[in-house]
Order: structure tokens, then sequence, then C-alpha cells
């Protein structure tokens, strides 16, 4: 089973609300994110401004924040290695990583459910 | 008085800034221990003067107070509290990540939960370590956390794998990823503050409507989360025995009264006290014994002298503003210091010079704009209703965001949108639809974004869209809204304050928040000045007297310009009377 770690930008929370705008991506992706889990994913979330340290503790991570700045956040890395930067990833990627029998995927119930329609 | 009869353990003072919770916090203590109870008191008053009160210096520890057998006392400075609380999650990684980075997240944890998070965690021990506080059969604090605060501890998903797992999956809980006790703790301390029988809370108040109406929302939400023992104490009530033949003091008394009698429903059946004005200094233990008591023995009275204050008016600000034709002028302060009045009175200035003027408030009560509209040409009134807006701005979230949330998620994101923040940004949203018109005429508006919150709606890139869209289509010249604001040719902001400590310092702090965001704030002004009348009464030449050092401060320490408006005898609405608050009255 692969480890899927998600380093979010700094933001006082993950859902969003505290924008002009609640992001529609966090809010899907935390929903995401707690059906990869239901299905055995391994995956943690690393808010900047709550858990810096494992921004400053992962060389990856660190390089990454050096070259790219936070702008380019979330940086997604499966098995300490980059997967995917600058976006939230769907449903089915997360499925993907984590070995998740694609069949487990529901059938679509809106039209934002698993991939970037809207 | 109602409130000192029968305490429990823990006794809290609420009220918004300067309506003098501290001193009564403080006559409190003193009445108790001179009683035999062992009492301690703790402030978080960021202009805490119990240390000079006490003629000792005090700070974060619990120190006794020699002068006072029986009693000790704490101060906790809720800014430095915050600032602690920030070095221990940024502390660690300054250097290792880019400065760039750290900025960013120090300012994510710069905002008013963080603060109130952080002085609740200081709490926290207080009522719940039995070690710290066994020698004392009561604690006083001068403050209370809100309503926000605790729902949020309360949430069992707040916590869901949270604290316990140390991870941060959850969801708005920026302001609590310092924290640093065990979940049980916290609980323990919601529940000492829900329980009546350990728990009082007093709810201090002015004898002013709107100040009323805020002591009302706060009751009903802490009433909410099981703080059910409530008392309710206006402070600085005006006798009439003590107006003699003063017309402005005949004219406070009865304003007084009348708030008194239009008392909202809510708060009718709490037990109730009243605290008369005293027409001495509220310094020294002397004078704190005698501000719970009626008639006080003071002595030989000393008749001030009446002041002559020499100060910029209002006139002569709006003067400079109208040079610019037209532009944003955007008011702010904290509740009760006037704003919506300040906002009308510059707009009618404005008006009464000919030029065009769109004046939007969002005051609740509307008599003051609606009593304007129509009244002048060149000057449209608008309203904004923040309930209304909040409300509509948290359904279109719950409905279009909301809706594949289990229960818990769901609960959790309602929580998070009552947040002040989401307050503020509903309004705003509201506001910026009006802004655009700026670039025409003059808009005036009585409430104004904190530069937190600009600055986490500018890092998020969200405002800028939102604004752009709102302004793109009518070719006005600017490149981000940001630097509108920050551009004082074209935004003016007017921090509106009263001559009194903890407002001044108040205002002080929101300078300090707009300059965070590049904002200069262009010019301070001083409202419901005593000082700026002519006054016979001894009970009002005393607080003129005192608002001196306060004119002072704002002049020579905060204000790059700065007006005094004086206190009017009758209530500033209609053009008339709103075209003399900008003149003094002496």
């Amino acid at each position: 089973m692969k480890t899927i770690h998600v380093f979010d930008p700094a933001m006082c929370c993950s859902s969003g609300v505290c924008g002009t705008e609640v992001d529609q991506q966090l809010v899907s992706f935390s929903a995401d994110v707690d059906w990869a889990k239901q299905n055995g994913a391994k995956l943690e979330r690393f808010n900047l401004a709550q858990q810096p340290m494992e921004f400053a503790n992962n060389q990856v991570v660190r390089n990454f924040l050096e070259r790219s700045g936070q702008e380019a956040l979330p940086l997604i890395l499966v098995d300490g290695e980059v997967a995917l930067a600058g976006r939230y990833p769907s449903r089915s990627e997360l499925a993907r990583w984590a070995g998740i029998e694609q069949a487990a995927i529901p059938a679509s119930s809106g039209c934002c459910s698993g991939g970037k329609c809207c | 008085m109602k409130f000192l009869e029968q305490p429990p353990r823990f006794l809290f003072f609420t009220g918004k800034g300067g309506v003098g919770k501290t001193s009564i916090a403080c006559a409190t203590a003193i009445h108790l221990a001179s009683v035999g109870k062992r009492v301690l008191l703790v402030s978080t008053d960021p202009a805490s003067n119990v240390g000079q009160v006490f003629g000792i210096s005090i700070g974060n520890h619990i120190t006794a107070i020699p002068a006072v057998p029986n009693l000790a006392a704490l101060e906790i400075d809720p800014q430095a509290a915050a600032q602690v609380y920030r070095d221990r999650i940024v502390g660690p990684v300054r250097g290792i990540l880019p400065e760039a980075v750290v900025k960013g997240i120090e300012e994510q944890l710069s905002g008013a939960c963080t603060t109130e998070i952080a002085a609740f965690d200081e709490f926290t021990a207080l009522l719940t370590d039995t070690a710290l506080t066994k020698d004392y059969d009561h604690v006083i604090f001068d403050t209370a956390p809100t309503g926000h605060t605790i729902r949020l501890l309360q949430l069992p998903g707040a916590w869901s794998g949270f604290l316990e797992e140390g991870k941060g999956d959850a969801s708005c809980l920026g302001p609590l990823a310092g924290l640093e006790k065990q979940r049980e703790q916290y609980k323990d301390a919601v529940d000492a503050l829900a329980d009546s029988n350990r728990t009082r809370l007093i709810l201090v108040a002015r004898a002013q409507l709107s100040t009323l109406r805020e002591v009302a929302r706060t009751h009903d939400e802490l009433a909410g989360i099981g703080l059910k023992q409530q008392y309710l104490v206006i402070n600085g009530v005006l006798q009439s025995k003590d107006v003699l033949d003063d017309s402005l003091a005949a004219a406070i008394y009865q304003r007084e009264q009348q708030a008194i009698k239009a008392i909202p429903e809510v708060l009718k059946s709490l037990p109730y006290d009243e605290v008369s004005l005293k027409s001495f200094n509220l310094v020294g233990l002397d004078a704190l014994r005698q501000l719970l008591v009626d008639n006080p023995f003071i002595g030989n009275v000393h008749i001030d002298e009446a002041v002559k204050l020499n100060e910029p008016t209002l006139s002569q600000l709006v003067e400079s503003i109208a040079e610019d034709e037209h532009g944003l002028i955007m008011l702010m302060g904290k509740g009760g210091v006037g704003k919506t009045t300040i906002a009308a009175a510059v707009a009618v200035e404005l008006a009464h010079r000919g030029l065009a003027v769109h004046l939007t408030t969002s005051d609740p009560a509307a008599h003051l704009s609606e009593t304007l509209h129509g009244s002048l040409e060149n000057l449209t009134v608008s309203k904004i209703d923040p309930h209304e807006e909040t409300e509509r701005y948290r359904q279109h979230v719950l409905a279009t965001k909301g809706t594949k949330l289990d229960a818990q998620g769901r609960a959790l994101l309602e929580e998070d949108l009552r947040s002040p923040c989401t307050e503020e940004i509903a309004v705003f949203q509201a506001f910026s639809r009006i802004i655009k018109e700026a670039g025409k005429k003059f808009v005036v508006m009585d409430t104004a974004p904190t530069g937190h919150t600009l600055l986490l709606l500018d890092a998020t890139g969200a405002y800028h869209r939102e604004v752009t869209r709102q302004m793109g289509k009518t070719g006005m010249h600017y490149t981000t809204p940001m630097m509108q604001l920050q551009d004082s040719k074209r935004t003016k902001v007017l921090i509106i304050t009263l001559a009194e400590t903890t407002p001044v310092l108040e205002a002080a702090n929101l300078q300090e928040d707009l300059r965070r965001a590049g904002i200069e704030p262009w010019a301070w002004v001083v409202n419901n000045s005593i000082a700026a009348t002519s006054t016979n009464s001894p009970f009002l030449r005393r607080r003129a007297t005192n608002e001196l050092h306060e004119i002072e401060a704002v002049k020579n320490k905060y204000a790059k310009r700065y007006a005094v408006v004086p206190l009017l005898s009758e209530e500033p609405i209609g053009v008339k009377r709103l075209l003399a608050l900008s003149e003094l009255q002496n």
C-alpha cells in the first residue's frame, strides 16, 4: 500500500470557508479524502499554517517551496515522490495511487464528484 | 448590588471596550476580599491598569496584592499570548523555510480568532487546574470567551483526529492548531463555564441603545451554549440629582433613561444593577471601594475648570477630503463609537459643498440614514443589513458547498460560518458592489474590512477575482483592488474612537492591523467628546478633563490628521444636527 502525503497551502481552514468564496475544490477534495480513507488508503494532509515543521523536515517539499514558492501548492507526494503539484487530485487519481479498485468509485453522484468537469 | 450576592466560584465580566469591566471587576475583587474571601483577579484588558491601581507590577503570574489582604491578581496580555502561540508554531521553521512562506503562516495566525483562542488557552488552567487555584474562594475575570470559541471547543467533530491523532484533517481549526493541552482539559473548562453552580456571567453595559442591543446578542449567544446564570450591570449612569442645571447633563440623563426603558426584552428578566456615574477618577483603592456604593463619600468636592478645546473640527477634515472631488471614504472602529453618525456627518458635509455623495450604512438602526434620504440634493443613502447578508452568505455556502458533507462535516462547516470573519466577508462583499461608484463620486461607508481579512483575501486571490468582477467593466484605472485601498488619493480610511483609554488602544490596534496590509489610515476622529462642549456639570467636567490626555495621545502618538467631534445634547439625526457635529461647541 502506497502512502499519500498532501501538502496544503497556508489556510486557516482546509474547508476553505475563510475566503470571499468557499473553494469548491477544497470542499470536494475533503470529501474525496474521506472516501479514500474509508477504502483503506493511507493518506495524510498537512497545512502549511498549522504544521510547517512537516514541510521543513521533508527535503523534497522544502526544495519545492524554495524553487516554486507557496503559490505553487498543493503538493502531493506518493511514497515520498512528487505525484502532482498545483492542483488537487481527482478521486480516480487518488484511487490509482492508493490501489483502490476502480469499481469502488461510486457512480457519478453529481457533476463534480470525481473529475474537474466544472 | 445583586451580582455581589452569594457569588459562585467563577465570576466573568463581559462587555465591549470602554464600558468599565475592569473597574467593576477590581471593585468586586476588593469587596469580596474585604468580607474575608480569598480572591484571585484575572485581567485580560490590553490596557490593564490593575497593577497601577494596586501600586505594584503584576504581569503574567499570580501576584499577591499587599495593599489588599486576601487578594491576588494576574494579568494576561491576549496579544502577547497570541504571539507566544504563533512562535510555538512558526519558531521551529524560521530560517528553514523561505522568508515569504514564514510571513504567510504568521498572517494566517494573526486574526482575532487566534488571539481569542490563545487567551482561552491561558484561561483553561485557571478553570480546571485545582492546584493553581485551590487557595482561592473566587476567581474573577474581566472578560469572557465568545460563544464561537466555546461552541468550537464543544463540537465533537472539531476534535476528531485532530488533537488525538495530531493530524490536521479537520476543518476550520486553524487557530486550534497550537493548542497544547489535552482535550479533556478543554472539555472541563467548557463544563465549568456552563455550570451555574460554579460560574456567573455579568454583562456590563452603558445606558445606550446600541450597547444594550449588543449585550442582548452576547446574552443569547452565551445562554445558547449553557452559560445561563447571567446578571446585567449598567455602568456610569447619570443620576437625576446630579443633573443640576446643566443642559447637556439634562439631555444625557434623558437619553440614558430612555435607553434603560427600552432595554431589549431578553435582558429584562435578568437580575439588574445600576452603577451611578462618579465625579471622581476611578484610580486608586479608595476610589474603587466607592464605585459600587450609591452615595459615595468623597470628602471635599473639587470641581474641575471648564475645558477650552482648540482642536481641528470635522468640518476642517472634510475640507481636505472634498479637494479630491471623488473617492472612497471608509470609517473604521469598534462597535458603539459612532461610525454611522460620523459617516452621515461626513456625507452631509460633502453634499453640502455641492459634491455627489453615496452614503452606505450597515447600522441595523436605520433611522439615522432614513431621515437623511431625499433631504439633500446630491446625497443618496443605501443600507446593508449585516445579519441578512451573513445569513444569505451562510445559506448560500451550505447549499452550494456543503451538500456532499456528512453530518459531522456539515456541523463543522456551519460553525466555521459563524466565525466573526464570515460576517465581515459577507458585508464587504455587499459593499464591494457599491465601491465601483467611487470613481465618479464620493462613497462613504460606515464599515471596512480589517487588514487581516484583506491580507487573507488578497493572498487567496479570491478578493482580487471578486472585485475585478465587480469593477472590471467600469473602465476605472486601477491595478489591483488592494492597491486602490492602499492609495490615499482614492481611498481614505478614517479611524473613529472615543476619548477614553481602552477605545483609543483598540483603535491603535486597528491601525496597526491596517498598516500590515499596507493601508495607512488617513485621519482619526475622536467622537462624543465632552471636552468639545461647554458644560457646567461637575460630573461631565471630570470626564472632559480625563479626555484631554487621550486626545493628546491621538494627536501626538497615533494620528496623521485628526478631528474632535462634540457630544451633542440632542441625537444627531437630520441634516441640521449632523452639520453641528462638524464644529466644536465651546
